[in-house]
């Protein structure tokens, strides 16, 4: 304590250099802690539109499926026993909310005046509505409050409905061939528009597993993908793992492994984006430290050097050289603590204005809005702050070390 | 023989708290040897009130960091309260020096950021890690004997320069060390408060009975010590330099 005390007389000798570099310090805090508040409030928004609106937060196929899924292949889906069984897992598992099969398929759309292609996700809609919760807010101008869709009932993706000049209520002829070539054609009212989502299905539209049933002519359930959603996001890997583990032994007729699992970091583009914003993040921290280490090895070079004569005095005195060391040592953390101190609660401060204000973030030429809650956990803050102040400790190791190693008959005579 | 900080000097001579036995002390500047101590031996007896005289570059500065543990010499030896300088390191150095030795300054070199009361606690608190109740008794004791108590709570940048002297002096004292040190205490004062100064040290010594060794170059200074060595070049200036006063009246 007495070292601490000495330590912060001798800072504010020079108050305004002091005051300049600990204004540096405050501000690289505050850019790390925003800059974290805010890229970690972007990751979760849209990681959570992706996982809770469309992806879930695992996918269990038909082994192969993923890779030929830009084909919505019919013939890699899961038989009826097979998802039974999987259903059984995932009904015992207690690390699984919820889970939902679906048929993905392709199929044209008629309006009785044009025709185009359209991508299909078949849905038994409360299983849907369990897995992907956030999925009945991409459906605009929905018809129905209860459910998203019921049978007969088709939400189109918007662009195409746009496109095409179909409103809700509209009714539309959806033709589809099924896995053996055949075609068949079904009438349907449009009951809403799915707005588009980054990655696999995002620009998908969504009718009831019945009717994709009768359009594919299946007599039981054949299921392209099932979503699993966790009870807790943190253990999607350890769940996947397990659930992987537990499908193992399950064997297709050749021997093979009848089925793989995804979770939403296999399956969607926008994990890559959260790496790079980690990898910025990173990028961030390396800068703070280094304003931290120039700016505090800058400030106890200079005051060694202007203090030589004084440190002659404590060593002529009797003060031992680790302590002369100690004395500098304590005046470079103690910058960096009431740096790191008063950066935190700036860099809070700002998150709590930005907060009060709003942050919003547009996507697909402001199709999509994200409201973003910037926030910083207390591990965030006091990472940033141990940072500070353990650069802070290093930064002043060299000019301490450089303090007590001076002679003092010459550092007397110093002028 | 040994003590805390190494060997004890068979030449030690529990009178002499100082002893030079043909010191000598070498400077290099690049090429050149610079000779700032030849072969100087002399003895400071206990307790006394002695000053080392000369003119600038004649060796006082460099025989009083010798003495004060600051440097070791090139030959011979220097003995100090019964260590042998030579052979303490950097650390044993400083903790001889805390222990036994009081230092004064010309430019007094009071720390600018503590105040009166915190420059005179500075060796009992950061060196000697005395206790509180017994440190706080021991700094009001001595910045009673030197004045200085109702300035307590002033910086040294709110001092007289005859004020910064005796707060040094306090400083110097406040750890009762056997041997305070002053090299020119009196050269940035006036001729009237550096008379005060001396007779405060000498006040001192006599109340503490702590041994002063001074160097000037002011004659009417010098008169005060009760023993001088006269320095000349690096030598004493004869063989019966040493000068009492007593003696000499």
């Amino acid at each position: 304590m007495k070292i601490l005390r000495l330590a912060f007389k001798n800072l504010l000798r020079y108050k305004r250099r002091t005051l300049f570099t600990g204004l540096l310090i405050v501000v690289g805090v505050v850019a790390v802690i925003v800059f974290v508040g805010l890229s970690d409030a972007f990751k979760r928004a849209i990681t959570g539109q992706i996982t809770d609106s469309m992806l879930s937060h695992l996918q269990v196929h038909r082994k192969g499926y993923t890779a030929s899924i830009d084909n919505l292949p019919l013939d890699r889906m899961l038989p009826a026993k097979a998802y039974g069984r999987l259903a059984a897992i995932l009904d015992g598992d207690p690390a699984v909310e919820a889970f939902s099969g679906r048929i993905r398929f392709g199929a044209m759309l008629s309006n009785y005046a044009q025709t185009t292609n359209v991508r299909l996700i078949a849905v038994d809609p409360s299983k849907e509505q369990a897995a992907a919760p956030l999925l009945a807010s991409r459906i605009k101008d929905r018809t129905r409050t209860d459910a998203i869709l019921a049978p007969g009932e088709v939400a189109l993706p918007e662009v195409l409905a746009k496109g095409m000049g179909l409103k809700p209520g509209d009714t539309v002829v959806l033709v589809a061939n099924n896995k053996d070539g055949s075609v068949n054609g079904m009438t349907f009212i449009v009951a809403g528009m799915v707005e588009s989502l980054m990655g696999p299905g995002g620009r998908d539209g969504y009718l009831h597993i019945d009717d994709a049933m009768a359009l594919l002519r299946m007599d039981e359930p054949e299921i392209s993908e099932v979503a699993v959603r966790v009870k807790n996001f943190r253990d999607v890997d350890a769940v996947a793992a397990k659930l992987q583990e537990t499908l193992a032994p399950m064997k297709n007729q050749a021997g093979q492994p009848m089925f793989e699992v995804h979770t939403w970091k296999q399956l969607s583009p926008f994990f890559n984006v959260v790496r790079m914003i980690d990898l910025m993040t990173l990028g961030v921290q390396t800068i703070l430290i280094a304003v931290v280490l120039i700016s505090v090895l800058n400030v106890m070079m200079m005051s060694v050097y202007e203090r030589v004569r004084e440190i002659g005095t404590l060593a002529a005195m009797g003060t031992r050289p680790g302590r002369i060391m100690g004395l500098f040592v304590a005046e470079g953390f103690s910058l960096g603590l009431v740096s790191a101190l008063g950066g935190s609660v700036a860099g809070i401060a700002v998150l709590w204005i930005l907060n009060l204000s709003g942050v919003e973030v547009a996507f697909g030429g402001g199709n999509q809005v994200f409201a973003l809650a910037p926030a910083v956990s207390p591990g965030q803050v006091a990472s940033a702050a141990l940072i500070v102040v353990g650069i802070s400790v290093l930064a002043s190791l060299q000019p301490a070390a450089k303090a007590a190693r001076l002679a003092p008959v010459d550092a007397l005579r110093h002028v | 023989m040994t003590s805390d900080y190494g060997p004890l000097s068979a030449r030690a001579f529990p009178m002499n708290i100082v002893t030079f036995d043909n010191v000598s002390k070498i400077y290099r500047m690049g090429q050149v040897e610079v000779a700032a101590l030849r072969d100087v031996s002399f003895a400071i007896p206990k307790g006394g009130f002695t000053a080392l005289i000369g003119p600038s570059g004649s060796g006082k500065t460099t025989a009083l960091n010798l003495i004060g543990c600051l440097d070791s010499p090139t030959r011979g030896e220097v003995t100090v309260a019964g260590q042998a300088v030579k052979g303490l390191g950097r650390r044993s150095g400083a903790d001889f020096r805390g222990q036994h030795i009081g230092f004064v300054f010309q430019d007094f070199n009071l720390l600018p950021v503590l105040t009166v009361y915190e420059n005179v606690e500075y060796p009992l608190l950061m060196i000697r890690d005395q206790p509180n109740r017994q440190r706080r008794l021991a700094v009001e004791r001595v910045l009673e004997a030197v004045g200085m108590a109702d300035q307590a709570r002033k910086y040294p940048a709110q001092l007289s320069g005859g004020q910064k002297q005796r707060v040094a002096v306090a400083r110097a004292l406040v750890g009762t060390p056997e041997l305070v040190l002053a090299d020119e205490p009196t050269a940035n004062l006036d001729s009237q408060t550096a008379f005060m100064v001396i007779s405060l040290m000498k006040q001192m010594r006599d109340a503490f009975g702590t041994t002063f060794v001074f160097s000037t170059h002011d004659p009417r200074i010098m008169e005060q010590a009760e023993l001088t060595f006269r320095m000349v070049d690096g030598r004493l200036a004869d063989d019966d330099s040493a000068h009492s006063q007593e003696a000499a009246t």
